[in-house]
């Protein structure tokens, strides 16, 4: 069994309102030093071993579905997890 | 001439749509659940507006793998007019029958308010009954609404005279004002604004009539020279 | 199992008094033992502790609440049922409630608000009923008093939005007033309102023994256990750390659950169906029971959960959002899967109707609870609460009148647009999908919202209601007024006033000085219910909203639905042409206690109420209503908070051209500012000027011109010269501008 971990951000040529609103907020809050702030999706999944590589499984499922590549990015960790 | 509004689970204008076409504009028309597996007997496909599948992971994303949308794009390929509002523009979007993406309104809020649109492109089979250049109202009630493409695509578009709609006051830093747009076969549109939503008076206008009277004319007389 | 071992054991409940966190008197408990002959265990201790909370037993309010006119020629339903029903004809009747969610939307805004809508939408669509429109009152402390007020704001207007345009229910209206006195304990009061034909009512009963008791949408988990319990205390510092009550609402499965129930409601199948709402699975059951007379059996078991290892106490309180208990007939039960299954929604047979009148619980095999269903519902005490005239009171009504300085008109009337409670609300509504469904033709703004009944010539005209103020300087005039408002409001867009539903928002009942100002502030609504012909079909109350002692002002919201009998009847406040005649319809006396002017002026308010005079109000709401009902009415708006001078500003804000000029008589301030009551502001064409004059007791003031200012005489001189864009821009800027 994995656990797999998926983050999804908005690509960095893509305005982020989100993360610009957010950014906005700190800076008036007098955190300065903050220069960039990126708001992105996080993902859990638990997916059972077969025959197929996992890794190809993860990537698929983000370019199907998870992810839009038009204007989103996305990356993963995987962890194998021993059944207990 | 008769319409499919599609039904997907969260679509909430399937019945503005279903009626703009049955009372307003006196054509036939159904609702098809989102799990058929034919739309073989109709002459244009419908996509609502709405929150398919709540919208939980990107508009529309999830909606694109429903049974019925390989028949909306087979439709789409024999060249029958398929329009998608708002969700269904989504819709449209993820399911690669429009290129481009949405993101949040540049405020972060949704927006429910009549906008003034340009109507660039009047050479389509959505948009013969208008003007070019007119101006008419529509409402818009989206929080996703902030059209993305890359330069490339942009440019594609402005070469094939793809943008049919434009706001006149931009309410969702949508690039180049971008309303709504067409696919390069000139039969599948996809827009914000609600055309469903403009067409009585009793509610505040009816500039949206006229695009679904454009379709029935293009469809007639195309059907005519069928039969001839 | 392990948790199971946890819970107390009925000795120790009653010994180290473990009822008392959980809401219960000692006499309470006292009582629970005496009906059951033994003691309680903890799930039943539980069971009796919600359902005996004031939120599920209106255990204080019920002796005031009995005063309330409740039967008219159109109710077919009066209070006690999900939702009131009342006629409109062609075998049609409109369906409508309006709730409260305080305490939640205190605590988490957005989610606060957003499952207050999702739950008064269950109570609209149980009773079988489309819903077809939604409404907010809300109250906020002062916009410029803390950020935390604004996050407050802007969370439950995005948890209203986020919710109603998910659903697709367009959100057609409401109020907002910005008082200091809200400021820890805020205001969220949601009303939904149906459309249904006779024939589908359907009521939450649980007739039929052996009949199935089914159990419907989204699954059962840990979230908002002892909400009932926790909206009824009030809000201190450690509420906070409550935040565990505060439920997660999904629209999208509530749409879903709205589908597949009116698909169930054409079913035979059908017995009864109730939301679960406050207290969840608990108050659903024992009042389906309870009201038909008979028992029910749940295997817990059974019971869809969405965590591992809940309690019997803790699926039973468990206030999970989306879920319906149902009842239908024995052998019909895989229809019933069938349906919910085409919608990707479970429908669970967990138990069965009986006559023995008893709640019975079975979990892991034991039966976990067994108590008599009336004893949770019916029978729940009630307390007569002492009542006491607060000082303030006595103190205010032996004021004179105070007539606040102006110095500049031009300046005072700007400040009273900037002011948030008269203010544009565009911010807001701009936010709410209002045209979906494509019904609505008179928009949020105006007096009144209106929707269009699809396949008539018939439109239903429906508002919120309550100026406080007025009800907290004199609570029975002030009940008077939050009702003539809302009927003036109806009137004014063209619909007869039909019915009330009202919530009422209350500090702490058992301060007697709260309880007075409850009493007196529903029998003044009694009244105006009375003369005017508007029964309270249903409501809501809740009480203890106080913030560390101190409460709101009490605030009865009053929301009223009215009847458009035809759609060419349908008014709006906006002067329509040049030349149109302006008339002020009503008395105008120096009436200022209250008053925005005198907040403004004061930073406080003080003094009597205006007065208010029903016969007179209601011969004033019929000569409008049928001078409209006639076509003689080009606009009409009611006269409220900043009294003339606001309203015909308000009359011009539609227009980019169009401007008035009027001429005032006797004290310029009182003429411009005053808030007298039973007052319209009405523009006539001039060729129905005879006919419009022998019909209502009018005073003309002026006319509507094209030159996009706004002129206002006394007999003396010129007090008000603005132009148009001046005010609108004051009155649409101010709120945008207080959240920068």
């Amino acid at each position: 069994m994995f656990k797999v971990k998926v983050y999804v951000t908005l690509r960095e040529s893509v305005l982020d309102p989100q993360g610009a609103a957010v950014k906005h907020s700190l800076q008036s809050l007098n955190y300065n030093e903050v220069s960039e702030v990126r708001i992105g999706k996080y993902m859990e999944l638990t997916i059972e071993k077969s025959e197929r590589n996992v890794e190809d499984v993860v990537k698929e499922v983000c370019d199907r579905l998870l992810a839009n590549p038009v204007i989103e990015d996305y990356r993963y960790e995987i962890e194998e997890v021993v059944a207990q | 001439m008769k319409f499919a509004v599609i039904v997907f689970p969260g679509s909430n204008c399937d019945i503005d749509m279903y009626h703009a076409i049955k009372d307003e504009l006196g054509e036939e028309v159904e609702y098809v659940w989102h799990d058929a597996d034919s739309l073989e007997g109709f002459d244009g496909i419908l996509l609502p507006g709405g929150f398919s599948y709540g919208d939980y992971l990107r508009s529309g994303a999830i909606a694109r793998f429903s049974n019925v949308m390989k028949e909306v794009i087979k439709a789409a390929e024999a060249g029958k007019p398929v329009l998608g509002v708002c969700n269904g523009f989504q819709v449209l979007l993820e399911s690669g029958l429009l290129p481009g993406a949405m993101r949040r309104n540049e405020s972060l809020k949704f927006i429910c308010r009549p906008t003034a649109l340009k109507v660039q492109n009047n050479n389509t089979m959505f948009s013969s009954e208008y003007q070019e250049g007119e101006v008419i109202t529509v409402p818009i009630a989206h929080g996703e609404g902030n059209y993305y493409c890359d330069e490339e695509t942009l440019q594609q578009l402005k070469e094939n005279n793809q943008i049919v709609f434009t706001y006149e006051n931009n309410p969702n830093g949508s690039l180049e004002n971008i309303a709504g747009i067409i696919n390069e076969n000139g039969n599948v549109l996809g827009m914000m604004p609600h055309p469903e939503r403009a067409v009585d008076e009793l509610l505040g206008g009816a500039d949206g009539l006229k695009l679904f009277r454009s379709i029935v004319k293009q469809w007639r007389e195309a059907n005519v020279i069928t039969n001839a | 199992m392990s948790s199971l071992m946890l819970e107390p054991s009925p000795e120790q409940i009653k010994k180290e008094k473990i009822y008392q966190e959980m809401g219960l008197s000692d006499e309470e408990f006292a009582m629970v033992e005496k009906t059951l002959g033994r003691t309680p265990n903890y799930t039943e201790t539980g069971l009796f502790s919600v359902m005996w909370s004031e939120h599920c037993s209106y255990k204080n309010s019920k002796p005031v609440l009995k005063k309330f006119p409740t039967k008219g020629e159109h109710v077919l339903q009066g209070p006690g049922e999900g939702a009131g029903i009342v006629d409109i004809g062609d075998e049609q009747a409109v369906v409508f409630k309006i709730e409260s969610h305080n305490h939640p939307s205190a605590i988490e805004p957005y989610q606060g608000a957003a499952t207050g809508v999702g739950g008064i939408i269950r109570d609209v669509f149980s009773m079988g009923a489309r819903p077809i429109a939604l409404l907010n009152s809300l109250r906020f402390g002062e916009l410029d008093a803390s950020a935390r007020v604004r996050y407050l704001f802007k969370e439950v207007v995005a948890g209203i939005a986020g919710y109603g345009n998910c659903i697709g229910i367009p959100t057609v209206g409401g109020e907002i007033q910005f008082d200091p006195c809200y400021e820890g304990n805020p205001l969220v009061n949601a009303m939904c309102v149906g459309l249904i034909d006779h024939k589908d009512i359907k009521k939450g009963q649980a007739h039929g023994v052996g009949n199935t008791v089914m159990y419907v949408g989204a699954k059962t988990g840990r979230d908002g256990i002892h909400g009932a319990t926790f909206a009824s205390e009030e809000l201190t510092e450690a509420s906070d750390e409550k935040r565990p009550a505060v439920q997660v609402g999904d629209p999208f499965m509530e749409k879903l659950l709205i589908e597949a129930c009116l698909e169930l409601i054409q079913s035979d199948a059908l017995v009864g169906i109730q939301d679960m709402g406050a207290a969840g699975l608990t108050s659903s059951s024992a009042e389906m029971a309870s009201k038909a007379g008979s028992g029910i059996e749940m295997n817990l078991d059974l019971v869809p959960q969405r965590e591992t290892g809940m309690t019997a106490y803790e699926m039973m309180l468990s206030e999970s959002q989306e879920r319906m208990l149902i009842v239908v007939k024995k052998g019909r039960e895989q229809e019933i899967v069938d349906l919910f299954s085409k919608y990707d929604l479970e429908a669970v047979a967990i138990g069965q109707v009986t006559e023995d009148k008893m709640l019975r619980l079975v979990h892991n095999g034991e039966v976990v609870a067994n108590v008599p269903a009336d004893a949770l519902a019916e029978d729940a005490p009630v307390y007569h609460k002492p009542s006491r005239e607060p000082q303030y009171f006595g103190e205010f009504q032996a004021m004179d009148n105070d007539i606040p300085a102006v110095d500049d008109y031009n300046e005072t009337l700007v400040n009273l647009l900037k002011q948030p409670t008269i203010a544009s609300k565009e911010w807001v509504y701009d936010q709410y999908d209002y045209m979906v469904r494509t019904n609505t033709v008179v928009a949020p703004g105006s007096d009144a919202a209106v929707v269009r009944i699809r396949g008539t010539e018939k439109a239903l005209a429906m508002t919120t209601d309550c100026n406080s103020r007025y009800v907290f300087l004199d609570p029975e005039t002030g009940g008077k007024i939050a009702v003539a408002e809302a009927a003036r409001n109806i009137v004014a867009s063209g619909g007869k006033p039909l019915a009330i539903t009202d919530c009422l928002n209350f500090g702490n009942p058992e301060k007697p000085e709260v309880f007075w100002q409850f009493e007196k502030a529903a029998e003044g609504m009694s009244a105006a219910c009375s003369v005017l012909n508007t029964p309270v079909i249903g409501g809501n109350v809740s009480l203890y909203n106080e913030t560390n002692g101190t409460a709101v002002y009490p605030t009865p919201v009053v929301g009223m639905m009215g009847l458009v009998e035809h759609l060419n009847h349908i008014t709006t406040q906006d002067f329509k042409a040049e030349g149109d005649l302006i008339y002020l319809v009503g008395e105008t006396k120096d009436e200022f206690g209250g008053s925005e002017l005198q907040k403004m002026t004061y930073g406080r308010i003080f003094g009597k109420a205006p007065e208010l005079n029903l016969e007179k109000e209601e011969k004033v709401q019929k000569q409008v209503l049928t001078a409209i009902q006639r076509g003689l009415v080009a606009s009409a708006h009611d006269l409220a908070e900043g009294g003339l001078g606001v309203a015909l500003a308000e009359s011009l804000m539609g227009s980019k051209t169009l401007g008035a000029k009027v001429k005032v008589s006797g004290n310029s301030t009182s003429a411009l500012f005053s808030e007298s009551q039973s007052r319209f502001l009405v523009s006539v064409k001039k060729e129905d000027r005879q006919q419009f004059e022998s019909l209502v007791d009018a005073s003309l003031i002026g006319e509507v011109t094209n030159n996009g200012s706004l002129l206002i005489s006394s007999d003396q001189e010129d007090v008000i010269n603005l132009q148009v864009e001046e005010l609108r821009s004051a009155w649409k800027g101010a709120i945008p501008c207080l959240l920068k």
